[in-house]
């Protein structure tokens, strides 16, 4: 059989070729994933700042002040420096680890192996899909470093505030800039990536990779790319008109009339600040899911490969990821019940955003009915599974509260908020990571990693969060206030100040836990078991090759699919797990 | 079992296999080997990226109703009378590029590098134009910031210009690869593309004129 021809690259020669700017899905892979790791570190420094500072408000402390001789001159922090952090903490968190890690990351690595192909539809515009998220990173750290520093409009950049320029506060000139520019920068990379996904998952599937044989993390990763492409283009447009507000003086999101700090602005009038939030949250709600579907899929896949039975309801699972994904692009209003929209548009806002509550709850059913009965493996990467059921329950339901406009009327901007988002959008998405690292880590680098390790980890990480962002919950409930500094001058708040130390505590604890992950990351990368083919005994296409694959994957074979993607404990099948690649007659079914 | 080979049957039942003798490395040609794959991958791209690029004019024009029907500011933008010029120029383009497609379809090689170059030159003349017509509501003392109006024009226009930036660019590639008369059967994937892409562009074009005629 001769080499395949419809590789658009040949095998990589040369350090530069192979590593750096390289063509190659798995590497590109891996380099996203070390990009979210190295992001996930800073913002997750920066919500230590935040959260040291909320309990220490008056606290001096002199390397605040050789990092920010302005903002924290004396080595007190302003409110605009913890505004900043804020900004950067959820911006990157958001954009350079959420999106990021679970899509990019695992999903360029092994969506290509597991449909059976050698590669991405478009090589080169994969490659350059991560070098322009690299830009997009570098320019947003770099308003770390500008004159005023970074930005403190939020995550959500609303204007006027990141409209209007420095006028509105220290990081509000060349950080903000830089803030929107990266962003956009960030939307392009986004659709070069999600171009390749489609393509690849539509037309590159090998022979028998019917798309109901798909592994669910390959509809998920599928139905992400679908949601960035539509998402991140309508981003892109509000960010270009964002930065034209800001640099040419148009007046799109800038109304008239504007007194800040004692000026009145009189370049802008006319513009709606809503109109933005309109854009934003069209983006804004589906980008939710981009940063949560993969790891759905990640959990689907592994709760059937370490409980050894099929999922429950295949079927159910992709047309509920379907569904989410659809719904998902109907419910942005939900995030602006408080802007004074008309109610009639509240309410149909809010009862769509019930109606994602029933896909939801499908899965959810479905990963419990896959548990039901199983022969449970209790490695690590199954317990981040099981770690993520638990987040998604539980940040879920809260959603369902603040899904209401007659109870988001008192929840909204409170810590209610904030436990809800890091529950569901921020830990289980991280969850679905660490269950992606610890299940594939064997395959993308031939090693096994430490199992007492990363149980500790677990455990630790798991109590950790959960001690963080239920008492959010409560102080939310008790009418605390998110965005601010300081809470210790109002009464009823400084109340709130032993559980808000019980918080910080928590945070620097579940930090220190992260450690014993980049040690077990490294030291297995370094010095770990050599892995074996298929050490989880799974079915998908990924453990029919060596670990690491080879450059094109199958090294020039063409795999065959028989076989759909979760038969396990088959009656009368020889072993508990049948390969999808494994001769038809192993199974008559199918 | 669908027809084999149209679009429900791949995206329902997988892609055709490949030939029985081992998949797509044969020295077989034809639709079976591995640029059949490609191929098909290449118009889903193009398929996602034409989807991408109207929702971001989708968007641009949500926000102009938007932004239109809620402040009393808004000054109609007069229209440069050469934009009727250039939209002439650019459906020209497509024509003549269509021409070429047919020519090689029916095997006039010289034919199609006519064509092909003229639409080509058609496609940068349009942007030449465009120039102009920005250059004269300059002169007017419109600008971008004049008035939301003239904002949503040049966004528009200028948004528009760089999608076809690119289009040129692969259009230039392959007139380049044509006249150098390395045109193989793998470039007529590129030659379909691009060609799409253009006509996309024409019709954006045609739309955006209607925008700024009833809206703007």
């Amino acid at each position: 059989m001769s080499a395949p021809t419809h590789l658009a690259h040949g095998a990589p020669q040369g350090f530069i070729r192979k590593y750096v700017f390289s063509l190659d899905h798995k590497v590109i892979g891996i380099q996203y994933y070390f990009l979210g790791l190295f992001s996930v570190f800073i913002g997750m420094a920066l919500s230590l700042l935040m959260r040291f500072h909320m309990v220490n408000p008056e606290a001096k402390v002199s390397w605040f002040a050789s990092l920010w001789p302005t903002s924290a001159a004396g080595g007190m922090m302003t409110p605009e420096l913890y505004l900043s952090l804020m900004t950067m903490h959820g911006t990157i968190m958001v954009f350079f680890v959420l999106t990021t890690v679970p899509q990019s990351g695992f999903g360029n690595y092994f969506l290509p192996i597991q449909i059976g192909a050698e590669d991405m539809a478009f090589p080169v515009l994969n490659m350059m899909s991560f070098w322009t998220t690299f830009l997009a990173l570098v320019v947003m750290v770099s308003a770390f470093f500008v004159q005023g520093g970074a930005p403190l409009a939020g995550w959500t950049g609303y204007p006027p505030l990141s409209g209007v320029g420095r006028i509105t506060g220290p990081g509000e000139g060349a950080g903000q800039t830089l803030w929107i520019v990266s962003i956009a920068i960030f939307c392009g990379a986004s659709l070069m990536g999600a171009i390749n996904f489609i393509a690849t998952t539509v037309d590159l599937r090998c022979r028998g990779m019917r798309l109901m044989r798909m592994p669910l993390t390959c509809w998920t990763w599928l139905v992400t790319a679908i949601l960035a492409l539509l998402g991140f283009a309508v981003l892109l447009a509000a960010g270009l008109l964002l930065i034209l507000d800001r640099t040419v003086g148009t007046s799109f999101f800038i109304p008239g009339g504007l007194l800040i700090s004692d000026q009145i602005i009189s370049n802008h009038k006319g513009g709606s600040p809503l109109l933005w939030q309109h854009l934003f949250w069209f983006f804004g709600h589906p980008e939710v899911y981009i940063a949560i579907l993969p790891g759905m899929g990640v959990t689907s896949h592994l709760l059937a490969t370490f409980s050894r039975k099929p999922v429950f309801g295949y079927k159910a699972m992709v047309y509920a990821i379907l569904s989410i994904g659809f719904l998902g692009f109907l419910v942005w209003g939900h995030h602006m019940f408080m802007s004074g929209m008309n109610p009639y548009s509240a309410m149909a806002f809010s009862v769509l955003t019930m109606c994602i509550g029933v896909p939801s709850a499908i899965k959810t059913f479905n990963w419990i009915g896959t548990l039901w009965g199983g022969k449970i493996h209790f490695d690590t990467a199954m317990m981040f599974s099981l770690g993520f059921v638990s987040l998604f329950v539980t940040g879920g339901i809260s959603g369902i509260f603040l899904g209401q406009p007659a109870l988001d009327l008192y929840f909204h901007d409170t810590y209610f908020v904030v436990g809800h988002f890091h529950m569901i959008m921020g830990v289980a998405a991280i969850f679905g990571m660490f269950a992606g690292t610890f299940y594939w880590f064997p395959k993308m680098f031939g090693k096994m990693m430490n199992e007492t390790l990363g149980k500790i980890h677990f455990y630790g990480t798991f109590i950790g969060v959960y001690c963080i962002f239920t008492p959010m919950h409560f102080v939310g409930l008790a009418g605390n206030p998110r965005r601010y500094s300081d809470f210790t001058n109002v009464e009823y708040l400084a109340n709130l100040m032993p559980v808000h130390k019980f918080m910080t505590h928590a945070a620097y604890f579940t930090a220190a836990i992260q450690i014993l992950f980049l040690i077990n990351l490294f030291w297995s990368l370094w010095k770990g078991p050599k892995a074996p083919m298929n050490p989880w005994n799974s079915t998908s296409l990924e453990w029919t090759i060596p670990s690491p694959p080879p450059f094109d994957n199958f090294a020039g074979v063409h795999p065959v699919v028989n076989h759909g993607p979760y038969e396990f404990s088959v009656p009368g099948a020889p072993t508990d797990f049948i390969m999808q690649t494994d001769p038809p007659s192993v199974h008559s079914g199918d | 079992m669908g027809m084999a080979g149209s679009l429900t049957h791949d995206v329902i039942q997988g892609p055709p296999p490949p030939p029985v003798d081992g998949g797509w490395g044969g020295d077989n040609g034809g639709n079976s080997d591995g640029r059949g794959a490609f191929r098909r991958a290449s118009f889903t791209g193009l398929w996602v990226l034409l989807a991408a690029s109207t929702m971001l004019f989708a968007a641009f024009t949500s926000a102009m109703v938007v932004r239109r029907g809620l402040s009393d500011d808004w000054v109609s933008t007069p229209k440069p009378p050469i934009l009727l010029v250039n939209t002439g120029i650019l459906l020209a383009s497509s024509i003549a590029l269509e021409i070429a497609r047919r020519a090689l379809k029916s095997g006039g090689r010289a034919k199609f590098n006519g064509w092909w170059t003229a639409g080509t030159f058609l496609g940068v003349l349009f942007l030449g134009g465009q120039v102009l017509a920005w250059n004269q509501l300059n002169a007017e003392k419109v600008f971008i910031f004049t008035n939301p109006s003239s904002s949503f024009f040049y966004v528009l226009t200028v948004a528009h210009a760089f999608h076809l930036l690119g289009g040129v660019s692969a259009l230039f590639y392959v007139d380049v690869q044509a006249l150098r008369l390395s045109l193989g059967p793998a470039k007529r994937t590129a030659i379909d593309i691009s060609a799409i892409f253009w006509h996309f562009l024409d019709g954006l074009w045609l739309y955006l004129m209607v925008l700024f005629y009833v809206w703007g």
